[in-house]
């Protein structure tokens, strides 16, 4: 917070006879306060937003914040390289730099290949504080021994150095895994062989290297991990275990033999990891019981697809026989309708017919009840042609307006000139329908 | 955790500070040694004319596009920031007389240009404008990083509305932008002189001058503890270093009638040239004492080049010079205040080059006032970049914060807080005289604590700290008339003596109320005494008064009011 201002000025003396209780003595307060809006920029505004948000004093916060940056330090002290040192190792001689561990010398031994160039230059940072020869001639011992501090140096230029970082990685047994024995992969496989392949991908070209995973693995993600390491694509080069290549010039022959040698057990070396790496994996392969639950499932899904097939095809059938039997009988319903149809017409035409033929007596009956429309005796002629148009009229006219006419000569009875007015009427509308002249009406017209 | 919360941890946030000003944008970030430092674009320009232009599809800014005002006007957009989020009926479109005219497009506003090969034009929207001058903006930061920018600290005027507040969120969204914070411009400035390593927090009352390429935005800042309160603003929205240009556009204008009898300000095409020109005359102005101006076709065909002294700019431009001087003035008055009370004048924009204004503004404030512009100060920093700069500073800090987090902060219930409406002080009573010494300013946002240590009288014992209210009051005197009767037949003195006789104005601290009394006994020879004023928002004071180096303190509560 703000910091301590120092004023200049002398404060005055106590005057005789100021007395409080406690020192202290109120004598007014403040006047109102302004509300205004403060601009939300800065740290000593975060500070402020921060106290007001979790109702924090000055002093509150002051140590709260104070207690996270203690903290922050101790983290980074955690991982600081800190690894008691060999007596057999600060012993060794720097001529023998190949078969040094460099990792160990550096303290770094738990973490080998996975050190990150940062942590190289810390541990080797504080390694070379205190192995450095000037510290121990400070610290009073005469021996001139500096060889582990050129340990140090020739361990710390190798890792910095990628190319030769990766051939010593490439032979560096420490970080190997040895693959878990029959009672250890009974437990848990996955777990057993888990350190195995993170240890062998450090040697994969292609990174992330993909997880082995655990029973719950899908096949995608199985098939990816096998997939991968049957293609593994490896940067494993063994020259760091070369034997050393006589550089005096004088025996030339001796040189490229030497050279052919190294290239030869190089080559052989690498084809023993390739080989060695592939039974690994078939071995695993093998064991795996993802695989076998995944061929399980992928012939019960067979089974279960042929069987659905099969299901499929069985109902087809049964649909088009009932579709058959179905059409079978519908027809046979429809001959038999039409068959009751056509009895009921006949019926029905008969019928009609009985009632044409009875309307006709009717009015046949009718012009003979009135006598012909003649008074006294009708003549032959008179009768003749009474007939005459009423044959025309029941010729020309439908059933319906048959006993249409017919009702009304029953109404009409024996009234003669009901009658003729009844027959007057129909011939006329049927000569307006134009279906009689009024030329062959006679009588009605 | 929502969605955006798992979003935002996947990708690592990446903050830059973006000034998007009106005429020109600044991208600035804190460079890996803690220092706020302003990115260039791919042209090396560190202010980056906020322009766009196309020709046949292609894209052009900056500097570039600038270039195109000449050529290609109707198709170069320009001066539209202070057209995002606005309705067409209220935006001013006189700056854009040489570019693309603003035309409405439902309730916004748009422009009409040919943006793609074809010969139709679009209307673009000025919030799609924004968009892609932000994403070139964010592209050459990206460029110059070597890593995805992603989140930015944006700087805006403090009357920016929340609607155009909100629409300069969207635009920035759209071009992959997420806004952490929209900071004020004049707060900005002040962080920016607040954040280098050398600065020291203290109390003091800061006019922030931000005199732009269009506009000036003038502000009262008051610095209480690292916290800044704006206690008044002024705005001028047609005085800006385009009124500058203008004055040397019409000086070569005029020049070149008397020789060639042409004026070249009736052609569009020579008024743009001159336009361009003379902006760049009046900048070098600011640099050297001579400037150069050289115009190829300027009018008929004729090429035309001169030269301008400063002193004739000067001239020329007093008027304008006194417009700037009034806001300044204006602004301290809008505050309740008197131009005594300001201890710093930060300059800011690029108008703030002109050596002249400075010196102006020096002359109107008292010589204990710190005038922050490059040509009174030589630490000042370049007013062009100090919004920049304030935002990185910010970006910087908020960019580790969730956005709900800084959400909260910024809300009204954080940020409006009660503030000391007088200074509180000690009191110090002498044989003479009663003496005040403020210990916590006017203005302080509530709560505050501050420690001050006094000495005692030189044979030490009990001591008396009379805890007061104090105003402060200005004294006129009246300087003794000099003895000058044979200096007044020398003329040329008179002007001189004239000015020698304005009255003295000084600030002097009265104690208007006391409100608390400590005594503290038997304080040793030579100490001091420590004093911890501590005051709470509802007006509540605790005080504790200890000597130095002592066990036992004295302390005191006074319960709030509110």
């Amino acid at each position: 917070m703000a910091p301590t201002q120092v004023v200049n000025v002398t404060l005055p003396s106590l005057p005789a006879g100021w007395t409080a209780e406690k020192d202290f003595k109120s004598v007014g307060t403040l006047s109102a306060a302004v509300q205004r809006n403060v601009e939300p920029v800065g740290p000593h505004f975060l500070a402020h937003a921060r106290r007001k948000r979790h109702n924090r004093t000055f002093s509150e916060d002051e140590r709260i914040q104070a207690q996270q940056n203690v903290k922050k330090t101790e983290d980074e002290e955690d991982d600081e390289i800190s690894e008691d040192e060999d007596p057999m190792m600060l012993a060794r001689e720097a001529k023998d730099w190949k078969s040094q561990d460099h990792y160990a010398v550096l303290g770094l031994s738990r973490y080998r290949w996975r050190a990150t160039p940062e942590q190289i230059k810390r541990a080797h940072r504080k390694k070379v504080l205190r192995h450095h020869p000037d510290k121990k001639a400070a610290a009073g011992q005469r021996d001139e021994n500096d060889s582990f501090f050129k340990c140090i140096q020739i361990a710390n230029e190798l890792l910095l150095d990628n190319t030769r970082r990766r051939q010593f990685d490439s032979v560096d047994e420490a970080a190997d895994v040895e693959p878990p024995t029959k009672k250890q992969t009974q437990k848990n496989y996955y777990k057993a062989w888990s350190p195995v392949f993170e240890a062998e991908g450090r040697f994969s070209i292609k990174q992330p290297v993909p997880q082995f995973g655990n029973d719950d693995s899908t096949q995608e993600e199985v098939e990816t991990f096998y997939n991968f390491w049957y293609n593994f694509d490896s940067w494993r080069t063994f020259e760091y275990l070369d034997e050393d290549v006589p550089d005096d010039g004088e025996s030339r022959d001796q040189k490229r033999h030497t050279e052919k040698k190294n290239a030869n057990a190089r080559r052989k070396r690498k084809n023993e990891d390739v080989a060695r790496l592939r039974e690994l994996v078939d071995e695993v392969l093998a064991g795996d019981e993802r695989i076998k639950k995944f061929r399980q499932q992928a012939r019960a899904g067979k089974d279960a697809k042929r069987k659905a097939k099969e299901e499929e095809a069985q109902r087809l059938k049964d649909e088009k026989e009932r579709k058959k039997a179905e059409e079978e009988q519908a027809k046979k319903d429809a001959e038999e309708a039409a068959k009751a149809e056509r009895e009921k017409n006949k019926k029905a035409k008969e019928a009609a017919k009985n009632a044409a033929k009875k309307n006709k007596r009717v009015l046949k009956g009718s012009v003979k009840d009135v006598n012909y429309f003649a008074d006294g005796e009708a003549s032959a002629a008179q009768v003749d042609s009474v007939l005459a148009d009423v044959e025309l009229i029941m010729g020309k006219i439908d059933v319906d307006e048959l006993a249409a006419l017919a009702e009304k000569l029953n109404i009409a009875g024996k009234d003669g000139a009901a009658v003729k007015a009844a027959y007057t009427a129909e011939a006329k509308r049927l000569v307006d329908a134009g279906k009689i002249k009024d030329t062959e009406v006679k009588v009605f017209a | 955790m929502g969605d955006a919360n798992g979003v935002a941890a996947e990708v690592e946030r990446f903050a830059i500070g973006i000034s998007f000003g009106n005429t020109s944008s600044s991208i600035a970030r804190i460079s890996p040694e803690g220092k706020a430092e302003v990115i260039a674009n791919e042209e090396g320009d560190r202010q980056i004319p906020s322009i766009l232009s196309y020709i046949e599809g292609e894209e052009y800014h900056g500097t570039q596009a600038k270039a195109q005002l000449i050529r290609n006007s109707s198709n170069t957009v320009a001066y539209f920031r202070d057209f995002l989020g606005k309705e067409f009926k209220s935006i001013d479109p006189t700056q854009c007389h040489a570019s693309a005219h603003p035309v409405q497009s439902g309730s916004t506003v748009a422009f009409t240009i040919r943006d793609t090969a074809s010969e139709t034009p679009n209307t673009v929207t000025v919030s799609e404008i924004t968009t892609r001058h932000l994403r070139r903006l964010k592209q050459s930061a990206t460029d110059f990083l070597g890593k995805e920018v992603n989140a930015a600290v944006i700087t805006v005027p403090t009357d920016f509305t929340d609607a155009q507040r909100e629409a300069l969120t969207a635009a920035a969204k759209d071009a992959g932008i997420e806004v952490l914070q929209l900071i004020a411009e004049p707060v900005a400035a002040v962080m920016a002189y607040d954040a280098r390593p050398e600065a020291t927090v203290s109390d003091k009352l800061v006019v922030v001058a931000d005199l732009g390429g269009t506009r000036s935005d003038v502000a009262v800042v008051a610095s209480r503890g690292g916290m800044y309160t704006v206690l008044a603003t002024a705005h001028d929205v047609e005085l800006g270093g385009a009124s500058l240009d203008q004055i040397v556009i019409d000086h070569f204008a005029k020049e070149f009638v008397k020789k060639h009898k042409v004026d070249p300000r009736e052609n569009a095409r020579g008024l743009a040239k001159l336009k361009l020109e003379g902006e760049g005359t009046r900048k070098a102005l600011s640099l050297s004492a001579n400037a150069q101006l050289s115009i190829e076709s300027l009018a008929d065909g004729i090429d035309y080049g001169s030269t301008v002294n400063r002193t004739r700019f000067e001239l020329l431009s007093g008027k304008v010079f006194a417009q700037f001087t009034d806001l300044i003035q204006q602004v301290v008055k809008k505050a309740g205040l008197d131009v005594l009370d300001i201890d710093e004048v930060i300059f800011s924009g690029g108008a703030s080059h002109t050596p002249k204004i400075a010196q102006l503004a020096q002359n109107i404030f008292p010589e204990t006032t710190t005038v922050l512009a490059p040509s009174t100060c030589t630490t000042a920093i370049n007013p062009s970049e100090l919004s920049a700069r304030g935002a990185a500073v910010q970006a910087s800090l908020v960019q580790e914060f969730d956005h709900e987090d800084v959400e909260q902060s910024i809300h009204p219930m954080v940020t409006v807080t009660p503030h000391l409406s007088k200074a509180i002080g000690v009191e110090f009573t002498s044989a003479t005289d009663v003496n005040f010494q403020p210990l916590l300013a006017a203005e302080t946002a509530l709560p505050a604590r501050r420690i001050a240590q006094y000495s005692v009288p030189k044979e030490g014992g009990d001591v008396l700290v009379r805890v007061c209210e104090g105003a402060r009051e200005i004294k006129v005197t009246k300087p003794e008339p000099k003895p000058k009767e044979e200096k007044d037949a020398e003329d040329s003195d008179e002007d001189f003596s004239d000015e020698e006789e304005e009255d003295i104005r000084e600030i002097v601290w009265k104690t208007e109320s006391p409100v608390a009394e400590l005594a503290v006994k038997g304080v040793k020879a030579g100490g001091k005494v420590e004093v911890m004023v501590h005051v709470n928002p509802d007006l509540g004071l605790q005080i504790a008064v200890r000597e130095v180096g002592g066990q036992t303190a004295v302390r005191g509560a006074i319960n709030g009011s509110a």
